[in-house]
């Protein structure tokens, strides 16, 4: 079949295989040849080729689950529940997920093997800060459980570990106990990047903080933005206070032509939208999923950018040069005529201790450029300005960066190649992402 | 509600339990693999059912069917709805030229369902009320070259479902018989997939709904009725020619 991420690009022939359990997986990977390297798939919604090799490893019917206390607040479940089933099980039980990534589609097992991260980083960390336990199939077809004390090391290396020590069956995760599930939404309008900058200081404290920017504003209003920040609703409803909105979304039938996406529509989707925002209300109630997920309510929206698919670009930078380095970027691109749909700006709170995870205290940009071919040595461009700036991009959206580039932002490549080694030395479990970064051969 | 599901473990089962767990049923599991078995219990149990019992049984086994049937509706409580899902699909060459093969599927997709019918249906009689329903086939409506050993076994429980279904009618006890097209599960891992899959979600909330509206033939997704409805009028000397 052919397979792709979510940003369907690149493409690549491969063998999938969905065991129906966490057995029938666990003889698959042992009686695999020594020289097959495969790789897992859980949704399908990392956008570059760290889910593509040439035998997939599906993780669609590890979708149950195990054990829920309610009193203790862990969840215990198949890596291919998706966090959408979560919350709707969780959240008419008071519970909700402490971090969630901007899709509900998304499954347990990438969450953690991509170390998502969502709009509240800040102050809640990433997603494995709240994954107390794993279950990890090795490429001897040995079944470990591996926690913050159990095989530490191993934890450390798979909680954003791409998938490459291991293909991972099970998890336990920590909710966190939610009053109800709407969010008190406040935005603050800001002129000028320097201006948001400002304003997510300021706002700091509070729980959800994202702001969209106008990546085509130029000149004086470069960086102009929305802060959008959240809090969890305490006031009381009349009704379905804790109900999982279980939404219709509209699905994109087909590739939509992707010269539809150009300069001048981009431009005037980013002023409408601005001025639209600009004038509305300061202060609103949404849904949790209203506010979490609203791209979920177009489903395939990644057909949008045409047949050959589109490419994200996100990466972050330390806070000193964060200002200066953003602005950089964005001059940039917008001096080579290209634009991004929705730009995203947000502040990272502090770096945790697993070897390959992407946050790191700073801000985080991301940006989405349609496939073209004039569009790669504008990224190779933007890869330097990152790294001069001490930066780093996220590998669940990579599907270009050189290993040059990977090995100087991401310090620990050498100690999770040593644990590689020890758990995975036929590199057993690989990607073309892991090939292309030099992490597997 | 009771309901209790037979090959539990098939993902159309699964999808369908799910439902009902989250309708807070009690469900009593039956199927083959014991694991599988422990992980479904305390998934629906997780998703709001009432309770979540199960018993390993192989199929095939006839004789044993009535006994554990029983303990099953005991240890359910009763039963409002029986749902049977198991099934396999073979490979048709090896069917075609070895009798004990085909026997075997025929027991599996054919006979077992009407051993558990036989064992069933006195229990819906005498509480003159409940559901049965069981998953056949579209393959049971015409005898395809690609499938004809599978296609026989579904339409011999579709037959004996639509006599049943009279027969039970002055005892108040309803029969529905489900016939899923292309399904996309692991039983079917090995086909490449087109526009006319279906996910086993999809064909539980049909089976569910069915159920609860007293559906009698239903196919699911309901296109699958047109596109049947097509291949039955196919005259036998152009059906005969046919390969797909």
């Amino acid at each position: 079949m052919e397979a792709m991420g979510w940003g369907r690009y690149p493409k690549a022939t491969a063998d999938l295989s969905e065991p129906a359990d966490a057995q029938s997986l666990q003889k698959f990977v042992a009686s695999q040849k020594k020289s097959a390297s495969c790789i897992s798939r859980g949704a399908g919604r990392s956008y570059g080729d760290s889910a593509l090799a040439g035998q997939l490893l599906g993780s669609r019917f590890l979708d149950s689950f195990l054990a829920l206390d309610e009193q203790q607040h862990t969840l215990r479940c198949g890596a291919g529940v998706k966090l959408g089933d979560i919350l709707k099980v969780c959240l008419p039980r008071g519970l909700f997920l402490p971090v969630l990534p901007g899709t509900k589609e998304v499954s347990v097992g990438g969450a953690i093997a991509a170390d998502v991260h969502g709009k509240n980083h800040h102050r809640d960390g990433s997603f494995c800060q709240h994954v107390t336990q794993i279950s990890l199939v090795l490429a001897s077809g040995e079944v470990v459980s591996c926690s913050a004390t159990l095989n530490p090391e191993l934890f450390r290396a798979s909680c954003g570990g791409m998938g490459l020590t291991g293909a991972i069956v099970e998890a336990t995760l920590k909710l966190a106990p939610v009053p109800i599930s709407y969010i008190d939404q406040r935005s603050l309008v800001a002129n000028n990047l320097q201006e948001c900058f400002a304003h997510i200081e300021d706002n700091a404290d509070s729980k959800y903080s994202v702001a969209w920017l106008d990546c085509l504003a130029a000149g004086d209003s470069l960086g102009r933005s929305v802060l959008y920040l959240g809090e969890h609703s305490v006031a009381k409803n009349r009704k379905s206070d804790r109900k999982y909105q279980d939404r219709s979304s509209i699905g994109v039938p087909f590739s939509t032509p992707s010269f539809l996406l150009n300069k001048n529509s981009m431009s005037l989707f980013n002023m409408t939208y601005f001025s639209l925002q600009k004038n509305k209300s300061r202060a609103s109630r949404l849904d949790y999923d209203s506010y979490f997920f609203p791209l979920d309510r177009l489903s395939n929206w990644n057909r949008l950018y045409g047949s050959k698919g589109f490419l994200q670009y996100q990466f972050v930078l330390p806070s000193e040069g964060a200002l200066e380095g953003i602005t950089t970027v964005l001059e940039k691109i917008s001096k080579q005529g290209k634009g991004s749909f929705l730009t995203v700006l947000k502040k990272f709170g502090e770096a945790n201790e697993n070897l390959l995870s992407f946050p790191k205290s700073g801000y985080t940009l991301t940006l989405d450029f349609k496939n073209e071919a004039s569009l790669f040595p504008l990224l190779d461009e933007l890869d330097q300005i990152v790294l001069d700036h001490d930066g780093r991009l996220y590998l669940a959206k990579d599907a270009r960066m050189s290993e040059a580039v990977f090995k100087a932002s991401y310090p620990n490549w050498e100690a999770f190649m040593a644990i590689k080694a020890k758990v995975d030395p036929q590199n057993r479990f690989a990607s073309l992402q892991s090939n292309r970064l030099g992490l597997t051969t | 509600m009771k309901v209790l599901i037979i090959g539990a473990t098939s993902a159309i089962a699964k999808a369908a339990a799910r439902i009902y767990a989250q309708q807070n049923c009690s469900l009593h599991l039956i199927a083959r693999n014991h694991e599988q078995l422990v992980t479904l219990s305390s998934d629906l149990l997780v998703r709001g059912a009432k309770t979540a019992s199960n018993s390993v049984l192989d199929l095939n086994k006839f004789a044993e069917h009535g006994k554990l049937l029983r303990a099953a509706i005991e240890e359910l409580g009763g039963v409002d709805i029986a749902l049977i899902c198991h099934g396999s699909l073979p490979d048709q060459e090896k069917v075609e030229i070895s009798f004990k093969q085909a026997q075997k599927e025929i027991n599996t997709n054919g006979l077992s369902a009407i051993s558990l019918l036989t064992e069933l249906a006195p229990t819906f009689i005498e509480q003159r009320g409940g559901t049965l329903a069981v998953i056949t086939s579209v393959a049971g409506d015409r005898g395809r070259q690609p499938n004809f050993v599978y296609g026989a076994a579904k339409s011999l429980v579709s037959t004996y479902l639509e006599g049943l279904r009279g027969k039970l009618l002055a005892h108040n006890v309803h029969v529905v018989d489900i016939r899923p097209g292309l399904v996309d599960s692991p039983m079917t891992a090995q086909f490449p997939k087109g526009p006319l899959w279906a996910s086993p979600e999809q064909v539980a909330q049909k089976i569910v709904k069915s159920i609860q509206r007293g559906s009698h033939t239903v196919y699911a997704p309901g296109y699958w009725r047109a596109i049947m409805f097509g291949v039955r009028i196919i005259p036998d000397f152009i059906f005969k020619q046919l390969k797909f």
